[in-house]
């Protein structure tokens, strides 16, 4: 079974058509590629990722998502935030500083370049 | 997105080679692909190819497909006479809510310059040939302004129904490195 396959066969939830998934934004296929590539590293099981996703998309219908699948993504992309907290490869504070680093070079960067993190105006001379 | 690869990278947990690869193999998949149908109606409904050109964020908007992003949309049309390319020098602006993910050569620096540089010779890395005497105007886009390219209509297809017309505007076309072609194999 191809990785996908295994994927599909373990989260069906997955927006799909005929002959795979299908993505409503290019960061929402950028999302679905880190998970394939993490657990082809081996950093979780598919009923490891399956469980964290359902659960994610538990607590935010109980919070009122009206779940229609326009925000199936987003809740992909917080699990495997969860996800890579809970196998240790990253902190939650580390997250929340690089996304605080890439929202500030984003505001700093002029319309139509492309934004990097050499954009953040606070980042450091050491490249941390 | 970013901020999860960018520590994930850094710990050396992901490749962003390998990400790449695994995105490109859904380029087609990605944005609801709704180019095809708006090159289609144009071809087929005179009225409304004359709002798409005047108009074009107004146009697609029409058939219900988003301009979620906010930018505006120009479509510019091919002729005998005049073929047109898009490129976006500065970085990879791509109008994907209706051709889907860009392709990865549309964002290698070598496409970006040499589409400006020499547009012929770019149109002819993609093994289309256009005759001399049609010229080729390129386009610029930018974070507020994209551009979708009419391709003409091929010969050969008087009478199709909007939904068979579809099938032969390839993504290329629309970008201005290909043309829009009967599909060889009609199953």
């Amino acid at each position: 079974m191809t990785a996908v396959a295994a994927a599909l066969a373990a989260v069906p939830a997955i927006p799909c058509d005929a002959t795979g998934p299908v993505f409503r934004e290019p960061w929402e296929a950028q999302a679905f590629a880190m998970a394939l590539s993490l657990h082809e590293r081996g950093l979780f099981t598919w009923s490891e990722w399956a469980e964290t996703l359902s659960a994610e998309i538990k607590s935010a219908q109980a919070a009122g998502d009206p779940d229609t699948g326009e925000t199936y993504y987003a809740h992909w992309l917080a699990a495997l935030e969860k996800m890579v907290v809970a196998k240790g490869a990253s902190t939650p504070e580390r997250l929340r500083e690089m996304r605080d680093a890439w929202d500030r070079a984003a505001r700093a960067t002029p319309h139509g370049e492309p934004i990097s993190l050499a954009g953040d105006p606070e980042r450091r001379a050491d490249g941390n | 997105m970013r901020a999860l690869e960018t520590v994930l990278v850094e710990k050396g947990y992901v490749d962003p080679a390998a990400l790449d690869l695994i995105v490109e193999t859904y380029e087609t998949k990605i944005g609801p692909r709704n180019g095809a149908r708006v090159i289609a109606k144009a071809w087929s409904d005179p009225a409304y190819k004359a709002r798409l050109l005047a108009d074009g964020t107004a146009a697609v908007a029409e058939l219900s497909y988003g301009g979620r992003q906010g930018e505006h949309l120009k479509v510019v049309e091919n002729t005998p006479e005049l073929h047109n390319l898009v490129v976006c020098t500065l970085c990879s602006c791509y109008p994907w809510t209706v051709l889907g993910l860009p392709p990865v050569w549309y964002k290698s620096a070598p496409y970006r310059s040499k589409a400006v540089l020499d547009p012929r010779g770019v149109i002819g890395d993609f093994g289309v040939s256009l005759p001399a005497s049609t010229k080729i105007r390129v386009w610029d886009s930018t974070a507020e302004l994209r551009y979708l390219v009419l391709p003409m209509r091929p010969e050969g297809t008087e009478g199709w129904s909007e939904e068979r017309l579809a099938d032969c505007v390839t993504r290329d076309s629309m970008i201005g490195t290909g043309l829009a072609r009967i599909p060889e194999v009609a199953s």
